[in-house]
């Protein structure tokens, strides 16, 4: 798809239209929105309304009794969480949140000011559900459900990514990404999703991963990673799979298996378990550690997310390791307890080469990769040589679910300090909880969204650009399969020059192996800085 | 529906010109397609194209790059065997349009 230059799409509009908000109707526009679910996808784990539709046709082919759906679901919702009850009465429509959405600013549709898109579904809420709206109506900002209210709510929702910078400025604390997933919920009621989720959601219920990935699939691919690893190290590591017994279970995301910068992250991983001797194993059932359910239903992430922990208890394995993924930490950390309270038939979570216990991980049971890691570095347990990473100058993306969700803001900065020697930060503003999205998170990473992407992405790339022209930065490490698989056409786009790369990518570089050979490449093959020409 | 009209008959396609049935592709379809881009089909394309399938049918996925890049190496020399050589054939790129010529879904997830 043709899109703008970046000196055109920066140039953002922020005019308001000449009409009350109410009274414009929703304009959906090509490069902004994704392509609608699949009758397939849908009947695949038996959702609601599945259907041959298109979202440019006039006609979505909503159940005849659409209406009521909604309402019930809403009415049903807002009794069960009082959050949402809460978060639909208290906003007082101050805008701090206005100017903090990536997709405002990079976009300047004034919908996707996170107050104004809550406000889309709080208008019906409270025509619905009020005593005041619905006597008083417009008056109190209360709106009529229509099928171009429907369409409205379904657009919005899928321009949030979830990434929650809104809810850190709101001076209430509303969590206006519960409000997008909501909207999501209610709007999946009556079939009305994006195919780029509903899409991996029916895969992942049928083999255990995102895409599909079968069991021999997956093996043939790890047999290619160690033979490239082989190649930079003279080293034969190998990696069990559905091994009942072992200590740990391996859970990451399974665009690690496809994605390039994914593929290298992952190969990170199994030079490090072979160098520590770690007695892990993955699945091929439970191969997914994102979980695009989340970005569907509560109760679609619950039936993805519960895979997990059955395998885990078939297993028999002590305590869960979570590979580099961004939502998979908000799932795990934010919602399991709720969902599932926690867990009896697991172990607290031990480092069995330093003897760390993770005290954070007591009920869940679960750590996250760059915590591990960076408790093996602190403990002195890795030889690592930074130098080998010396054609890198790194800056780091912090991922919304990881740092925002999860305060996950010192591990991988800690990993990347030991295994580098070139890292600078952004500025203050756009890291750490400040974070500015990717862009493309929450399942919005298709392609014939572009535009939208593009836009979403403009504050993240802004930064990259700053420190790329005054620190001459060329990678951005984060922590996410996400972030790995879209930042690259973003950053090429806002900020060229700079390449994506996981975090154990870099580690798996700096990694002095016992018994390996002289290493001339880094793990892509390409020369080590002193080696180029060998 | 979108679809794509091949000999008369009607294949249901998805939004962006993939194939939704991958074994109710035929060879043609993919001239026809290329021809579409504004391609000539050559027999190092369809050296690609008939890999693709052949990896398809026994994973019931397209493979990764790395992979494709190392077969296509040893069937066609390692001259032949990168990225680059890759996308001077599909200048749109080999996971998108080759996946597409050759009547496979494109993958979705994390990528």
């Amino acid at each position: 798809m043709a899109v703008q230059k970046p000196e055109e799409l920066s140039k953002v509009v922020y005019t308001f239209p000449s009409t009350p908000w109410m009274d414009t109707p929703v304009e959906i526009k090509k490069g902004i929105f994704c392509w609608g679910n699949k009758e397939k996808s849908l009947k695949a784990v038996g959702f609601p309304n599945p259907r041959q539709w298109s979202v440019t046709d006039e006609d979505w082919k909503l159940p005849d009794n659409w209406k009521e759906i909604f309402i019930e679901g809403l009415r049903e919702r807002v009794d069960k969480y009082r959050s949402f009850r809460l978060f639909l009465d208290i906003c007082v429509r101050c805008g701090a949140c206005a100017d903090k959405c990536h997709f405002y600013i990079g976009g300047g549709d004034p919908k996707n000011m996170p107050v104004l898109r809550a406000e889309l579904l709080r208008s019906i809420y409270r025509k619905y559900c009020t005593t005041s709206g619905k006597i008083m109506g417009k008056v109190a900002g209360a709106r009529e459900l229509t099928t171009s209210v429907i369409k409205e709510l379904w657009y919005y929702a899928y321009q949030c990514t979830e990434c929650r910078r809104c809810s850190l400025f709101c001076p209430y604390g509303i969590d206006t990404a519960e409000i997008t997933i909501l909207i999501r919920e209610l709007v999946n009621l009556l079939g009305l999703n994006i195919e780029w989720i509903a899409g991996p959601v029916a895969n992942c219920w049928k083999t255990g991963n995102h895409m599909g990935l079968l069991p021999h699939t997956i093996i043939d691919i790890v047999s290619e990673f160690k033979e490239a690893i082989y190649q930079v190290t003279g080293l034969k590591v190998d990696l069990s799979y559905n091994r009942k017994g072992a200590e740990i279970l391996f859970v990451h995301p399974s665009g690690e298996y496809f994605d390039p910068n994914g593929n290298v992250t992952f190969m990170g991983y199994m030079m490090l378990f072979h160098e520590i001797g770690l007695d892990v194993t993955l699945s091929t059932y439970s191969s997914e550690g994102g979980n695009f359910g989340f970005f569907t239903s509560n109760e679609m992430a619950k039936r993805l997310h519960s895979k997990i922990y059955a395998e885990a208890k078939r297993l028999k394995v002590k305590w869960i390791l979570g590979g580099e993924c961004g939502h998979m930490w908000r799932v795990w950390h934010q919602y399991h307890n709720t969902w599932f309270g926690p867990v009896d038939y697991l172990e607290e979570p031990v480092s069995p080469i330093t003897g760390t216990k993770f005290e954070n991980a007591k009920s869940n049971k679960i750590v996250h990769i760059t915590e591990f890691t960076a408790d093996l570095i602190r403990h002195g347990k890795l030889n690592l040589d930074p130098k080998r990473n010396d054609k890198y100058v790194v800056t780091f993306h912090d991922s919304c679910n990881t740092s925002r969700a999860m305060g996950l803001f010192e591990e991988p900065r800690y990993i990347i300090k030991n295994v580098c020697n070139n890292f600078y930060e952004m500025p203050p503003q756009t890291i750490r909880e400040n974070t500015f999205c990717c862009g493309s998170g929450s399942g919005l990473n298709a392609s014939e969204n572009m535009e939208l992407r593009l836009r979403g992405a403009l504050p993240r790339g802004n930064a990259v650009r700053h420190v790329r022209d005054k620190f001459g930065v060329n990678t951005l490490a984060n922590i996410c399969q996400i972030d790995r698989a879209t930042l690259q056409t973003l950053v090429d786009y806002w900020a060229k020059g700079v390449a994506v790369r996981g975090v154990h990518e870099l580690v798996g570089n700096a990694l002095v192996m016992k018994g390996e050979k002289e290493r001339t490449t880094d793990l892509r093959g390409d020369p080590l800085p002193g080696k180029e020409g060998e | 529906m979108p679809y794509l009209e091949f000999e008369g008959q009607q294949y249901e396609t998805d939004e962006d010109g993939y194939l939704v049935d991958w074994q109710s592709w035929k060879e043609g379809m993919a001239e026809v397609m290329a021809k579409e881009d504004g391609l000539t089909l050559t027999s190092e394309h369809w050296e690609i194209i008939r890999f693709l399938r052949e990896y398809f049918m026994k994973f019931q996925i397209a493979p990764m790059i790395k992979i494709l890049v190392k077969e296509i190496g040893k069937a066609m020399g390692p001259e032949k065997g990168n990225t680059k050589y890759l996308y001077e054939l599909f200048p749109a790129g080999p996971a998108k349009q080759a996946c597409r010529y050759a009547g496979l879904p494109k993958p979705t997830g994390c990528v």
